[in-house]
């Protein structure tokens, strides 16, 4: 345990994160979840109304959409690129030529915000603009791509974005687990004659357990977050069929002018995400605290 | 955040020939590498079209006839309703949230950070672990009640409400980042400097501030493509009057009556994008160390 002793300025020193923890964290919070229980419309209400918010949100069919949206979202966007990351890590780490270059090219739609990422691709996606219309042009005249402005399909466009944008991410992080792998591993494997694919797929990925985590981690975050990728590219339409929680919330705030309603949404988003949460902080950072001093 | 390479090189088994096998790993990692530059290709190559070749010959075609007029006019005279003054006022108003928020929250964070883990506060652990869920909440839960809070202190719709927002949504991952920093830091470091009368502030500003160099390049990498890249925040709390680049984009290509001018709006997303890309190429490993650093890692 290391020797610290306690002091003043400490406290001035951690007076921004406190003022910050206390008013713009915690105090919003009870805030919005204090709205959430009354009847208000588009000016907050002092009348307290139950739990009547969450049963009329649990009955708006575009809130259901929503939630079943982000679930489908994040199960295929954080699979695929998990899968299409890794895959991308191992052939990258096969001595291949022009290493830099592959990983430049790979990563760098992560440095691009998801403004630009929803754009660029909705126009890519529009039938009359994009990939239909070109192919259609080389003469394949019943070509059909356009999933963007189909209920059921608009929502894998986004995940076609949102894979994009995140592939190189988990490529990036798996080629660091890869590279910090104990060369004698390998060694011992070629020696003893294991095929490469039963290598990977019973020893390597194992070992990458935490970079699997971490990566599984950062893209999850995006997906409760989910809201600029959806709003551009295709304006969680038609109709509501690819709208998001975040991008309910928003609406019904600004738009629709009922926070009773979306302040009752936002504290269902923070109830879930604080159950799944709370036990995989604390596992991760106070209770391998104490021999770290 | 240490880097824990044991060899620097690749790792895979040595290729002995040319096989089946390496033309498929050739051929994956091209057709990926294809799939990853697309939409670049298109943005690019638009910018530079007339609208006649885009009607004719939709994205993908390669130019046959240069212009660099609808870059011209994405920067400087395309119409959002009827300001027609293009995409600039945005990048400007861009740049001077961006400058203040990044050294805020820089510093803020990196102070957080160094307090947490060289000196001993009551109830610095409560602290850190709200701190953690705030970097992991939807800003939805935090939304209404700022925009009030700013209305409430004439702050609403001014640079400072959205710096102060970027300094309070940058705070967590900034802490963790200077955080795990400063626990590779040997303690004797600090004693010492306790030892010759050293108080808080003056060991951060005089010893640890300069030995974090390399962290300080990694949050600035982080912070400027994080800002710039927002959206939210800039929507909800710039009102008319500060609304970043990514706002003001989203105005611009909104579809209005007659012909949309794909290659001005694309020139104007390049735009847009340029500051994190330049960024993302200049900084090469820097940035994917930043990534590592941001992953939430005890």
């Amino acid at each position: 345990m290391k020797q610290r002793p306690i002091r003043w300025s400490v406290y001035v020193g951690l007076m921004p994160a406190i003022l910050i923890v206390v008013f713009a964290y915690l105090g919003t919070m009870i805030w919005t979840v204090g709205i959430s229980f009354t009847d208000s419309r588009m000016l907050p209400a002092a009348r307290f109304a139950g739990v009547n918010q969450y049963i009329r949100l649990f009955a708006t069919d575009r809130w259901l959409t929503s939630i079943q949206n982000m679930v489908m979202f994040g199960v295929l966007m954080i699979g695929i690129s998990l899968v299409l990351g890794f895959l991308l890590a191992v052939a990258i780490d096969q001595r291949v030529r022009a290493e830099g270059v592959l990983r430049t090219v790979i990563l760098y739609p992560y440095a691009m915000s998801f403004i630009v990422t929803g754009l660029v691709w909705q126009w890519i996606l529009n039938p009359t603009l994009g990939i239909e219309k070109t192919v259609r042009g080389w003469g394949f005249e019943s070509f059909r791509f356009d999933w963007i402005v189909g209920q059921d399909t608009a929502i894998y466009c986004v995940v076609l974005a949102g894979v994009w944008h995140a592939a190189g991410l988990v490529m990036a992080i798996m080629l660091a687990g890869l590279r910090g792998i104990d060369p004698d591993l390998w060694k011992a494997s070629r020696i003893d004659g294991i095929k490469p694919w039963r290598f990977y797929l019973h020893i390597v990925i194992p070992v990458l357990r935490p970079s699997f985590i971490s990566a599984t981690v950062l893209l999850s975050l995006g997906v409760v977050k989910l809201y600029d990728l959806v709003l551009v590219l295709t304006g969680g339409g038609p109709g509501f069929s690819s709208d998001v929680p975040a991008k309910f919330v928003m609406d019904y705030l600004f738009q629709r002018q009922n926070i009773g309603l979306a302040t009752a949404a936002a504290t269902t988003l923070l109830v879930t995400v604080l159950c799944v949460l709370t036990p995989w902080l604390y596992a991760e950072y106070f209770r391998r605290q104490t021999p770290k001093g | 955040m240490t880097t824990h390479h044991t060899s620097e090189g690749p790792s895979g088994p040595a290729p002995r020939r040319i096989g089946p096998a390496r033309l498929g790993i050739y051929a994956f990692l091209l057709i990926s590498a294809l799939f990853f530059l697309l939409p670049l290709y298109v943005m690019l190559v638009t910018s530079v079209k007339p609208m006649a070749e885009i009607r004719e010959g939709g994205l993908f075609a390669l130019p046959s006839a240069v212009t660099f007029e609808p870059w011209i006019r994405a920067w400087s005279s395309a119409c959002t309703g009827l300001d027609c003054r293009g995409i600039s006022p945005g990048f400007w108003i861009s740049v001077k949230i961006l400058i203040p928020s990044v050294i805020a929250s820089i510093l803020i964070g990196a102070i957080t950070g160094y307090a947490l883990s060289f000196w001993r506060a009551r109830g610095a652990n409560l602290l850190f672990a709200a701190l953690l869920l705030g970097a992991f909440l939807p800003y939805q839960v935090f939304i209404y009640p700022l925009v009030r809070i700013y209305s409430a202190t004439g702050l609403f719709s001014t640079i400072y409400a959205l710096v102060l927002t970027h300094v309070i949504f940058g705070l967590p991952v900034m802490t963790l980042l200077f955080r795990n920093y400063y626990a590779g830091i040997p303690i004797d470091l600090f004693k010492a400097a306790r030892v010759d009368g050293g108080k808080f502030f003056s060991i951060f500003f005089r010893l640890m501030l300069p030995m974090s160099i390399p962290m300080l390049v990694v949050a600035v990498i982080l912070q400027v493509t994080g800002i710039w890249n927002d959206f939210i925040m800039g929507l909800t709390f710039g009102g008319l009057a500060n609304r970043p680049m990514t706002v003001q984009l989203t105005n611009l290509v909104a579809p209005t009556e007659g012909e949309i001018a794909y290659n001005v709006n694309m020139a104007a997303t390049i735009m847009t994008a340029a500051v994190p890309l330049i960024i993302y190429f200049i900084s090469g490993r820097w940035f994917v160390r930043g990534i590592a650093a941001g992953a939430v890692k005890g």
